[in-house]
């Protein structure tokens, strides 16, 4: 049994919650990169110009690349054979959240109750989701998410015999809806399978992987390849003013479903699709 | 969409307004207010109760956004447009009042493009998301009302060539309804 103590925990999740927040992960950056060649929309190319140079100087500044940064989702991977001392871990990502918004001069953008509207002034609560693997190994990722795109997200509870059309018009509907709001170009986040739940974890689960690795799952990785090309033909282009930069990527994550069931979840992310991770 | 080039100094001139058509590039200099969600649902409160409103809606240029906390030294934290679809319920009755140039980002409401037209107003798009870049077009910032709602509060901004680009004109041209009829 290994012991780390919660407020490494804290430490850890403050210096995330700046890093996401003020740096675009490479994969993106290249990609925006790529995309700004090959971009035929003179008006398209000079807003992904834009998002670089943004991109830019948010890291050299270390300000943050929006100003909605976001709630604060985070993902624990924590071993069955870890223990943590010193305080409760919710509590201690927490405080690591409260500390990396005041001294990342971050925007706090959480309302205590969904209808009484009151901002809690600190971004806390963080929305947390746990998986307990084997091993004694703490990793963390802070993905900060921001309401233009998470808005433009919707849910569906397709049959069975709807398969793999119904999945592929789903995704473009969303996509469509979506149009300028979510800040293109985007990434697409797509959970199929498991319950309703489930397949909306997914789905932002599937928003952190590398821009540029396909599913591990040959018959998604042509789905998702598929589903690219047809978003791009959409002709949304970057900020929504046109072009075929509609969406750098599309990743698919699956889980096995009920007999009766076909859930699918499209999470869409902003051009920064922010991220950062840590292990302890 | 023509593309030109226009740079524009706020209170804006409705002569000026008028000339600007969908897809032109804007760089506005001068003082424009934030307003966002929950500052929108106070605006049109005091409107309904006939109340003073905090400043003068003729010719001035409202921006949908919150901004991050400034650092020390800096007028503003990082601002960029939010997603203006959520003040539609609330636009038409501030254009009608006089708020009629507008920054924010993506789809507008056929109620909010008829309130446009109505009124010779103007509804540009600013690049969502490059908010690290826009802070730098911002001079100086101060609050002016609504402080208790923190980043959603009223400030008055004085900015410097803000790039901004003509979404939906004075004759209701929309850019977002334009690219799909690609």
């Amino acid at each position: 049994m290994r012991t780390i103590n919660a407020f490494s925990i804290t430490e850890l999740t403050e210096k995330l919650c700046i890093e996401a927040n003020c740096v675009i992960t490479e994969d993106i950056r290249t990609c925006l990169g790529s995309c700004m060649k090959s971009e035929t929309s003179p008006l398209g190319r000079e807003i992904l110009g834009t998002l670089v140079e943004n991109a830019e100087i948010a890291k050299n500044e270390m300000s943050p690349i929006c100003q909605d940064t976001g709630m604060t989702v985070v993902f624990v991977t924590m071993g069955q054979d870890l223990q943590i001392e010193g305080g409760f871990i919710e509590d201690a990502i927490n405080e690591g959240v409260r500390r990396g918004y005041e001294r990342g001069f971050l925007r706090k953008s959480v309302v205590r109750d969904p209808l009484e509207r009151v901002n809690t002034k600190d971004n806390t609560p963080a929305v947390i989701h746990y998986e307990i693997v084997p091993g004694d190994e703490f990793h963390i990722i802070v993905a900060p998410k921001g309401f233009g795109s998470e808005n433009m997200s919707q849910v569906k509870m397709l049959k069975p015999s709807q398969g793999i059309s119904g999945v592929r018009d789903f995704v473009i509907k969303t996509v469509e809806e979506a149009g300028p709001n979510p800040c293109p170009p985007i990434i697409v986040g797509v959970g199929i399978g498991g319950t309703m739940e489930k397949s909306a974890i997914l789905s932002k689960k599937a928003l952190l992987r590398q821009v540029g690795t396909p599913s591990e799952k040959p018959h998604l990785a042509a789905l998702e390849a598929e589903l690219l090309s047809a978003v791009n033909s959409l002709g949304i282009g970057p900020a929504g003013l046109g072009g075929e930069t509609t969406a750098l990527s599309v990743h698919i994550l699956s889980y096995p479903t009920h007999i009766a069931g076909l859930p699918v979840s499209v999470n869409i992310g902003c051009h920064a699709t922010r991220h950062a991770e840590g292990s302890l | 969409m023509s593309e030109k080039r226009i740079e524009l100094t706020t209170p804006l001139d409705g002569n000026s307004v008028k000339r600007l058509k969908t897809g032109d590039m804007v760089y506005i200099s001068g003082t424009i207010y934030t307003a966002r969600d929950a500052a929108h649902k106070k605006l049109a409160e005091l409107i309904e109760a006939g109340d003073k409103i905090p400043f003068d809606f003729n010719g001035s240029v409202v921006f949908y956004a919150g901004p991050c906390p400034a650092k020390p030294g800096r007028p503003i934290g990082s601002v960029g447009p939010t997603t203006s679809g959520r003040m539609d319920l609330y636009s038409p009755k501030l254009i009608d009042k006089g708020l009629k140039y507008m920054i924010g980002k993506g789809l507008r409401s056929s109620e909010v493009v008829d309130a446009i037209v109505k009124n010779s107003g103007v509804y540009f798009a600013a690049i969502g998301g490059a908010a690290a870049l826009m802070a730098k077009c911002v001079e100086s910032a101060e609050i002016i009302a609504f402080d208790e709602l923190g980043t959603e509060a009223v400030r008055r901004l004085v900015v410097k060539n803000m790039p901004v680009i003509v979404a939906i004109d004075s004759e209701g041209n929309d850019i977002y309804k334009q690219r799909k009829n690609l």
